[in-house]
């Protein structure tokens, strides 16, 4: 790990508490973290451990309980509607469900439009425009004439999540927050999917947070693995040390849920 | 064909269609033929959009608009279903000789009843004279057969987690203990851990005897591997590769069904060194299918006669059957050059 460079987001001691009383649900717990830029970061954990909330604070979408979340060095300040936008513009998100993901009532070309706006592309010429929108279109493998006309829903699933990389293709983010964008999506264009967030990646050189729940495809596409139980880190480190030598009993059988086709799968532990 | 007692379930040609508002008809499953023995597995595997989930529908034989029989028999116990009547299959073949799991099976169970009416109303529609003490006896037996607590049975869906209405909707489809369950991504919408509960039930339904055979859907390799005795890999409707479970991950024919194993995830060392390969392109749309060779536009051994003509299954040989066509010699060395 690059030590010596300051990382790009961290957090002390980060809490969210859900509820009060007898309702009080602690999802996340006093977690620390250092993500360093142009890492791959997975955050790994069964449901219910607290990652998506984790992800919504990491957004700025919800206000950590206590704790505070550094963005470059500085303490991160999104107090006002107009810093939180400064902030998005910095960091990005794919979330699970690509049908919910989108405003129904906005076509493609201007939910692209908005992300050549937003990196203050306004006063460009139509055609220029035209031009990095079927730029990013075809970076992910669409064509960007047969969409013009068409409104999200008319695509299927794994088109949704591509057109969402494309999004993230013309904002460029200096982070981009991947709450398990491929859990909705069949095995066969998750690799596409995968594949094509990694190629962005080296592209623009972003941080990537990848949040699931299947160890294997964390494995796959990071360098550095959070392991999270009840909102806590239980295990961190390099990918192949946390996942090929497991310390805690959680990691173990985190590994051990996946289906595995070179080895024995051992069902009788559930 | 073999016409052997332990054979569960036997189709022969199925074809069925779906007839879209502009009267544009639709094959989704095109000449299907497939056995099921007893106390064996197979598993359909295959990308969204190619037919897996309408084949499990056509399977029961209760067809309802949008989707209608074209031609083939379903023979369950040497009974051809589907001949029958859409009531006499509903009253007579579902529940006692198909169960179905549907692929979002936990929205089955009504919100505003205890889980125990479910179970009663399965039993009123299927064995009326059967007193509602008797149900809960059996009910809870079976329950805890499978493992499920029997408390289950006295609450709310609301109060379930996801896993655990998964697993209680498989439990309620089981309990006039069907012959053939199909299982259509029974566990797509869960995390790891509570799959791996659902996969362990499913396993332990057959060993149970509370099912004789098991047609199991979906789209992860790993999971099929680790369930089925044998493998389907389907496309645009049709059956591209028949063979057992190993045979299929470790060395597929069909060159499909080898990019589809290009797609595999597992944490086990040595993934990293391998690049994921996806299969480019999209399947074809099957309004208007291709004459030739459906995979012919995302084939990467593709050759001018593929465009010609409809390929044929060709059978491999014990149990194997591909649809290509080139020789297996052929393909197995293309795919050693390939790496």
């Amino acid at each position: 790990m690059p030590a010596e460079k300051d990382p790009c987001l961290s957090g002390r001691g980060v809490t969210k508490v859900f509820g009060f009383g007898r309702t009080r649900t602690v999802a996340v717990d006093h977690v620390d973290f250092d993500f360093h830029e142009g890492e791959v970061i997975s955050i790994v954990g069964e449901s219910g451990s607290g990652k998506t909330t984790l992800a919504k604070v990491l957004l700025g979408l919800i206000n950590p309980t206590e704790g505070e979340v550094y963005f470059q060095g500085k303490e991160r300040d999104i107090g006002s509607y107009r810093k939180k936008k400064e902030y998005w513009k910095q960091i990005q998100a794919i979330f699970q469900d690509p049908y919910c993901s989108y405003n129904i009532f906005r076509k493609i070309d201007t939910v692209l439009l908005d992300c050549i706006h937003m990196r203050g592309g306004r006063g460009l010429p139509r055609a220029k425009k035209v031009e990095l929108m079927a730029e990013a279109c075809s970076f992910v493998n669409l064509k960007f004439d047969e969409l013009t006309n068409k409104y999200p829903f008319e695509l299927s699933g794994g088109q949704m999540q591509r057109l969402m990389i494309a999004r993230i293709f013309l904002l460029k983010p200096k982070i981009l927050l991947a709450d398990e964008p491929t859990s909705m999506i069949d095995a066969c264009s998750r690799a596409t999917i995968l594949d094509m967030l990694m190629q962005l990646r080296d592209e623009i050189g972003m941080t990537v947070v990848f949040i699931t729940h299947d160890i294997g495809l964390a494995y796959y596409v990071s360098d550095v693995v959070y392991i999270m139980e009840n909102g806590r880190f239980v295990e961190s480190g390099s990918a192949d040390n946390v996942i090929l030598h497991p310390k805690e009993t959680y990691t173990q059988r985190l590994i051990n849920d996946v289906p595995k086709i070179y080895e024995e799968w051992d069902l009788s532990t559930v | 064909m073999s016409v052997m007692s332990n054979v569960v379930l036997e189709v022969r040609d199925l074809t069925t269609k779906y007839v879209t508002r502009f009267r544009e008809e639709v094959y989704a499953v095109d000449h299907v033929s497939l056995q099921v023995e007893e106390g064996k597995s197979l598993g359909i595997a295959g990308e969204s959009g190619c037919g897996k989930s309408t084949l499990a529908l056509s399977l029961m034989g209760y067809y309802f608009p949008p989707l209608h029989y074209t031609c083939g028999e379903i023979i369950i116990d040497g009974r051809d279903i589907s001949a029958m009547r859409p009531d006499d299959v509903r009253k007579s073949i579902l529940g006692t000789e198909i169960a179905y799991i549907p692929q979002s099976a936990m929205n089955a169970l009504n919100p505003t009843q205890k889980v125990i009416h479910f179970v009663e109303d399965v039993f009123q529609a299927h064995d009326p004279f059967k007193s509602k003490k008797e149900i809960h006896e059996f009910a809870k037996e079976a329950f805890e057969t499978l493992g499920l607590p029997e408390e289950v049975l006295q609450k709310y869906p609301v109060e379930l987690s996801g896993g655990m209405k998964q697993r209680t909707v498989i439990a309620v489809s089981v309990l006039l203990c069907p012959k053939v369950l199909i299982a259509d991504e029974p566990s797509s919408a869960l995390d790891v851990t509570t799959q791996k509960m659902v996969i362990k039930m499913l396993k332990g339904l057959m060993e149970n005897g509370f099912i004789k055979s098991m047609i199991f859907i979906t789209h992860e390799l790993p999971l099929l591997y680790n369930v089925t005795d044998d493998i389907m890999v389907m496309y645009a409707g049709q059956i591209v590769e028949k063979a057992t479970a190993r045979e299929a991950v470790f060395d597929p024919l069909h060159p499909y069904a080898k990019g589809l194993m290009g797609s595999i995830i597992v944490p086990e060392s040595g993934l990293r060194d391998v690049k994921l390969a996806a299969i480019p392109g999209v399947p074809p749309n099957l309004k208007d299918p291709p004459v030739g060779c459906r995979f012919a536009e995302r084939c990467k051994y593709v050759r001018a006669e593929c465009k010609v003509a409809a390929v044929p299954l060709y059978d491999a040989g014990g149990g194997r059957a591909y649809r290509c066509i080139l020789s297996e010699e052929v393909l197995r060395e293309a795919y050693q050059h390939a790496g």
